[in-house]
């Protein structure tokens, strides 16, 4: 064939050839733009729904500590001081504002635009400072759940009296208290300094982020060194044969198994035959730990594999022994991958709630766990509880909720990536 | 196929040359044939490493050059397949038939391999390695010692000692094969394997290379693999011609390149060399 005819030959197909090519990269493209707007949609969604969670409506109070209420007998023992009438002194502060209501219904509705922990806040305050009995406090104080969404515009005023949670009358003293400037939205502490409640304007997220902290301590604690153990004797040390084939093929098993059984296997060896606590971090960490296992051992092996053979050759070359070998070189360049294949693995446990559900992390708890051995909840049970939660208010607190999470998981990826680049060896 | 080659594929095919060495004997390997699974990579090799020379192995890709030089310190022991049999015997004790353990037959026997492999680990680190874990120093101004004279011997002294903690990555390709063979000669070694150490380098870095190989065999037993024809003829005293697993011929370096006497051996010669 001369070189004219390749010449044509080539010319003719090139077209066709950089056309391909120019699809297939559109392909690409598309593909990549379509899972951006998915994940546009679904942070907008989730913040903008999450975001007002942040901030609660609270009221300006001037209360009078009157020690009738406080401490009638006048023993300034705390004891007694601690059961006073706290509730009692902040609905006379707020009946002093409202001079012309009288009747018992509709005190009753003024009182309930508080909050029902707006009496504990001052509780708390007298029983510390017991020098505050017959002062004169301004304080701000957190208004009741629906009241708060009411002031957010999550509330149809135009719908009947009946079918809203709140009443004329409150909307009335709500607009009657903005006028004075006594209303005001605050930001949100409780979201992050108290445990679950009933009562959506004193829920926090703080024990369930403590419940998932401890879990995952537990889980990196038990299953890395174990997985890292385990990858290193199947991948250096272990002879290939059927059994180590079997073996390998029954962790890539493990790790495809549904979470749930994890939660099962959990409820019937952790609880059932060792006897340990239901719903505590330590449980849920076992479980997470089992269920991370053959992930990182996948990972580790990896890692394992990935470090070049002319690293052992020449640790091998100078006579170093095959623990020496694994020890001083291959461990220390496989780490890095190792410790990214672990925290990807724990943050994929980190939002799992099916396996915590079985081992009983869905109860309602409101302390925060100040063991692993204490009952808990863990970020995505949270999640699911408080979208399971009928009040309005939950709704924004779920997607706060899912936002921690999504911090937490972030944080989790960013100290992979971090551990990464630290710790990887050039050459 | 000629008649040689066909004389070759039998089993019984005896090598042609003078196995021994005039040079007093390091190691020997009688019998040797290795396998790998099924396949018969060395048949029945025998050869003679001795002291104060460079013995250098040539052959076409896949003649079990690299196979040969991995049997002298056990490093095929790594590969699960292989299988290794006869007798190879450094100073008489049988390094194969647990009279030797293979951690002490390493530190006897150093390597340097083809492409440059220093640890990722500092151009000090990487020369105290070695005598580290095997223990040979108590003080660290001893262990400083050793890795100076080794970086001396290896000509990489005065290059490197001002940046002893830089890692032995960040230099040159050719000074990396240098740093190599400083680490191979700290743990002090009776003899020192090449596998192809100067196909990753240029022409300068492999002039450097054949320098010290020419230096080093004053002291130590050489065994280099190399596809180079003129740097077997530069550095080597005696050459092996391995062909498809059988060692064809054998003898001083002089005798291979200018009168070999097997026909498989001067074809190669003959092509090689132009």
């Amino acid at each position: 064939m001369s070189d004219a005819s390749i010449t044509e030959i080539v010319n003719k197909n090139l077209k066709k050839r950089y056309k391909k090519e120019a699809s297939f990269q559109r392909y690409g493209q598309i593909s990549i733009l379509l899972a951006a707007s998915f994940l546009v949609i679904f942070f907008t969604d989730i913040i903008s729904k999450g975001y007002t969670a942040f901030n609660q409506s609270e009221i300006r109070l001037s209360i009078y500590m009157d020690q009738e209420f406080i401490d009638p007998e006048k023993t300034g023992d705390i004891e007694e001081i601690r059961y006073g009438n706290f509730d009692g002194l902040v609905f006379q502060s707020l009946y002093d504002l409202f001079p012309e209501v009288t009747s018992r219904a509709e005190k009753r509705k003024l009182r309930n635009i508080l909050s029902s922990s707006a009496g504990i806040e001052i509780q708390n305050l007298v029983v510390n400072d017991p020098s505050l009995i017959n002062k004169t406090l301004d304080l701000w104080l957190p208004l009741d759940d629906e009241i708060d969404m009411l002031l957010k515009g999550n509330i149809d005023v135009l719908l009947p009296e009946e079918s809203r949670r709140v009443s004329d009358s409150q909307i009335k003293f709500i607009q009657i208290l903005q006028s004075k400037g006594l209303i005001e939205g605050k930001f949100n502490d409780t979201l992050f300094t108290a445990g679950d409640s009933r009562e959506a304007e004193q829920a926090g997220i703080l024990g369930a982020l403590v419940g998932s902290a401890l879990m995952l301590s537990i889980t990196f604690i038990v299953a890395f060194p174990l997985a890292v153990a385990a990858a290193i004797y199947l991948e250096e040390f272990a002879r290939k044969n059927r059994f180590t084939d079997f073996i390998e093929v029954n962790i890539n098993n493990l790790a495809a198994v549904p979470s749930i059984i994890y939660g099962l296997l959990g409820l019937a060896v952790f609880i059932n035959f060792f006897g340990m606590p239901r719903s505590a971090p330590l449980v849920g960490g076992l479980v997470l730990a089992l269920m991370t296992f053959p992930v990182i051992i996948i990972a580790s092996r990896a890692a394992l594999q990935s470090v070049p053979p002319s690293i052992r050759d020449a640790a091998y070359g100078v006579g170093a022994s095959k623990i020496q070998t694994v020890f001083d070189h291959v461990l220390p360049l496989a780490l890095p991958g190792m410790l990214t294949g672990s925290i990807i693995g724990m943050a994929r446990a980190l939002g799992e709630s099916a396996p915590l559900i079985m081992i009983g992390m869905v109860a309602f708890v409101v302390d925060v766990p100040s063991s692993p051995l204490d009952s808990s909840a863990a970020l995505p049970v949270q999640v699911y509880l408080w979208a399971d939660s009928p009040e309005r208010a939950f709704v924004e607190k779920t997607s706060a909720a899912i936002l921690v999470l999504l911090a937490f998981l972030l944080s989790m990826n960013s100290l992979a990536i971090w551990l990464r680049n630290k710790y990887e060896i050039k050459w | 196929m000629k008649s040689n080659e066909i004389e070759i594929l039998k089993d019984e095919f005896q090598t042609i040359g003078d196995i021994k060495t005039s040079k007093e004997v390091v190691m020997s390997v009688k019998n040797c044939n290795v396998f790998y699974g099924e396949d018969h990579a060395l048949k029945n090799i025998n050869l003679e490493v001795g002291r104060k020379e460079v013995l250098a192995l040539i052959g076409p890709s896949g003649c079990g050059k690299s196979t040969f030089i991995r049997c002298l310190n056990r490093l095929n022991d790594t590969i699960d397949t292989c299988k290794v049999s006869g007798d190879i015997t450094l100073e008489d004790i049988d390094i194969y038939k647990g009279h030797m353990d293979v951690v002490l037959l390493r530190a006897r026997v150093g390597m340097v391999f083809q492409k440059p492999n220093p640890f990722p680990k500092s151009i000090y680190e990487n020369v105290a390695y070695g005598p580290r874990i095997h223990g040979m120093t108590i003080s660290k101004k001893e262990l400083d010692e050793i890795v100076e004279s080794s970086l001396e011997r290896a000509g990489l002294l005065d290059e490197v000692k001002d940046r002893m903690h830089a890692t032995g990555t960040s230099l040159s390709g050719g000074q990396q094969q240098r740093l190599c063979i400083a680490r191979a000669i700290a743990v002090k070694p009776d003899i020192i394997l090449m596998d192809e150490p100067c196909s990753a380098l240029d022409p300068i870095a492999t002039e450097k290379i054949e320098e010290l190989i020419d230096e080093l065999k004053q002291n130590y037993a050489i065994v280099m693999v190399t596809h180079s024809m003129s740097q077997a003829a530069r550095v080597s005293q005696r050459a092996a011609y391995f062909h498809l697993g059988h060692l064809v011929e054998v003898g001083t370096t002089e005798k291979i390149f200018n009168d070999p006497e097997h026909q498989l051996t001067r074809n190669y010669i003959s092509g090689r060399m132009g």
